[in-house]
């Protein structure tokens, strides 16, 4: 079973060979987690997965992405449906200078959701989903930008939850954030990878061994070593992973 | 020597300095509260309600700027329908379409070229194209569409600048949701922009209404009627704005009552437009925290 598969699939930066022929599969309702020194293409690799690179100007994909086996590059892609259906919780907190409510029912709007009642509906299930609607409850129509960086945060993958995701992918989220603010989104992750695939990217060693059930090892481009967490912690069967994960380089 | 961190101590130089520079502030504040008090105490008085609502009428005597403010508010209300979408398109366009980096080039030069031209220039220029060229007079649509060439640039860099200053963090969320280009534009964008916008538009107005060079050339440099007949009747025919009947009744005639009247009037809205400037800052930045 995969949710997404990635076939020999190279990304090039104007003359940078970013992504050299990266072939994994990402099982749905787990919660892969891809380590790798910095510059290694982590973040290039995630955003390939929604096409978030698609903008950057002299990029070069080739290869392909498929999920649920269609290929996410493929001329008929509408990237609104693409992206709606894989969603992105972003390295530091980006809410809209909007209400909390707002934030969450932006999704919404754009998608064409206009019924007020749905859309409260919606917007109380995405924040719940988040851990953060105690916090927010008495709040909503207060701007978003008040909350704490944690709390921003959680608001950010409420309102990537709103737009019914399946996917959703994770670029260093609490990299930005204090212990207890962490620990609240790693409680979440693992409470929504019952109902979603989640990918995240993590600096933090500790993070991936305890929230992931699989891990991918990213070393100049190319993905050295793929496997369930446990067996990549326990014994790594390239030096290269091992020496990384000790933290003997990177 | 004491290891303190205490002992602060004023250079010669620094109070010198310091000194020259009050100085010099107390001096410009001092000029413009006299000149705002010289205009106001010579022109308030001048500004009755039977001045401010009727045409002159030469038969009985009287004197009336109706015409000129109602002239003012047409050129205002053209110049803006005219300007506002085709300065914001103009950025949106530039900012977030536009490919080639020459065009781009292009563009911002030719814009900041023309906010360095005097404004005779583009009352010559209006002249011969708009009245003569394509047939449309000297009437207040000329008067209009010149202006209009005279304030997109500022709207066009102003809004450039406001769209520049909305965080990459902001687009990348929209489209992280699938937000399509043109719907982050619209619900994000635009939004977060309007503050600059609006602030482009409250001073685009004040340089349309301190005109008069330019549309005593293009809409003409007189006020005696009220505007005839249709909307588009009225916006064909010919008439001054306040700023111009200044230049007229200062220069012309002589009559210093009536001149110093108009002056106080659009003192009033200038000084009016600035503050609403300040207001909308003030929002803008409440609104984002
Ligand atoms: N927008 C871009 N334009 C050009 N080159 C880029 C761009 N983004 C990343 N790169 C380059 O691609 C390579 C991989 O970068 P990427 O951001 O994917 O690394 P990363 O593994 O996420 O690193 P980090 O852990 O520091 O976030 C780097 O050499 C980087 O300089
Ligand atoms: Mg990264």
């Amino acid at each position: 079973m995969t949710k997404i598969t990635t076939e020999n699939l190279h990304l090039h930066y104007g003359e940078n060979h970013a992504l050299r022929g990266i072939n994994m599969l990402i099982r749905p309702n787990k919660i892969t987690a891809l380590i790798g020194p910095s510059g290694c293409g982590k973040s290039t690799y995630l955003k390939t997965l929604n096409r978030m690179n698609d903008t950057v100007p002299g990029v070069a994909i080739t290869g392909s992405v498929l999920l649920d086996g269609e290929d996410i590059y493929g001329s008929t892609v509408d990237v609104t449906k693409l992206r709606k259906k894989v969603g992105m919780v972003f390295q530091s907190p980006n809410p809209f200078p909007m209400s909390i409510y707002d934030n969450v029912a932006y999704g919404l709007k754009i998608h064409g959701i206009k019924k007020r009642l749905l859309m409260d509906e919606i917007v109380e299930r995405s924040l719940r989903g988040a851990a953060i609607w105690d916090e927010v409850k008495d709040r909503l129509k207060t701007p978003a930008l008040a909350l704490s960086g944690g709390q921003q945060q959680r608001l950010c993958i409420a309102r990537t939850l709103a737009v019914s995701p399946e996917v959703i992918l994770m670029d260093e989220p609490t990299s930005a954030l204090d212990p207890i603010s962490t620990m609240k989104i790693e409680e979440l992750m693992s409470e929504l990878a019952k109902q979603y695939t989640v990918v995240i990217v993590t600096h933090n060693m500790q993070q991936a061994a305890r929230i992931s059930d699989y891990t991918a090892f990213f070393l100049l481009g190319e993905m050295i070593e793929y496997d369930e967490t446990q067996q990549i912690f326990a014994s790594p069967k390239d030096p290269r992973t091992e020496n990384y994960i000790t933290g003997r380089f990177g | 020597m004491s290891n303190s961190i205490t002992g602060k101590r004023k250079r010669p130089g620094d109070i010198l300095l310091y000194g020259v520079i009050g100085l010099f502030t107390a001096a410009v504040f001092a000029m413009t509260v006299y000149f705002v008090v010289y205009i106001f105490s010579k022109g308030l008085r001048g500004l009755s309600l039977a001045f401010l609502t009727t045409a002159p009428n030469p038969i009985i005597g009287t004197l009336g700027i109706l015409p000129s403010i109602i002239n003012t508010a047409y050129i205002i209300l053209l110049t803006l329908v005219f300007a506002v979408p085709i300065g914001v398109g103009g950025a949106v366009y530039i900012n977030e379409y536009a490919k080639s980096r020459k065009l781009i080039r292009v563009i911002e030069f030719t814009t900041e070229t023309l906010s360095g031209i005097p404004s005779i220039i583009f009352g010559v220029f209006g002249n011969v194209f708009f009245c003569v060229f394509l047939n449309l007079k000297v009437s207040l649509l000329s008067g209009a569409l010149t202006l209009t060439i005279m304030v997109l640039p500022t709207i066009i860099r102003t809004a450039q600048e406001a769209l520049k200053a909305v965080p990459v963090s902001y687009r990348e969320g929209a489209a992280g949701l699938g937000a399509s280009k043109w719907t982050m534009i619209r619900t994000i964008l635009l939004p977060n922009a309007s503050g600059g916008i609006i602030t482009a538009v409250v001073l685009s107005v004040g340089r349309i209404v301190g005109e008069s060079a330019a549309l005593l050339l293009v809409a003409g440099g007189s006020a005696m009627y009220l505007p005839r007949g249709s909307f588009f009747q009225q916006i064909q025919s010919s008439g001054s704005t306040l700023a111009v009947e200044l230049y007229r009744y200062a220069y012309s005639r002589g009559e210093n009552e009536v001149g110093f009247a108009i002056a106080a009037l659009l003192l009033i809205i200038v000084i009016g437009l600035n503050l609403a400037v300040k207001l909308i800052g003030k929002r803008i930045n409440r609104g984002a925290k």
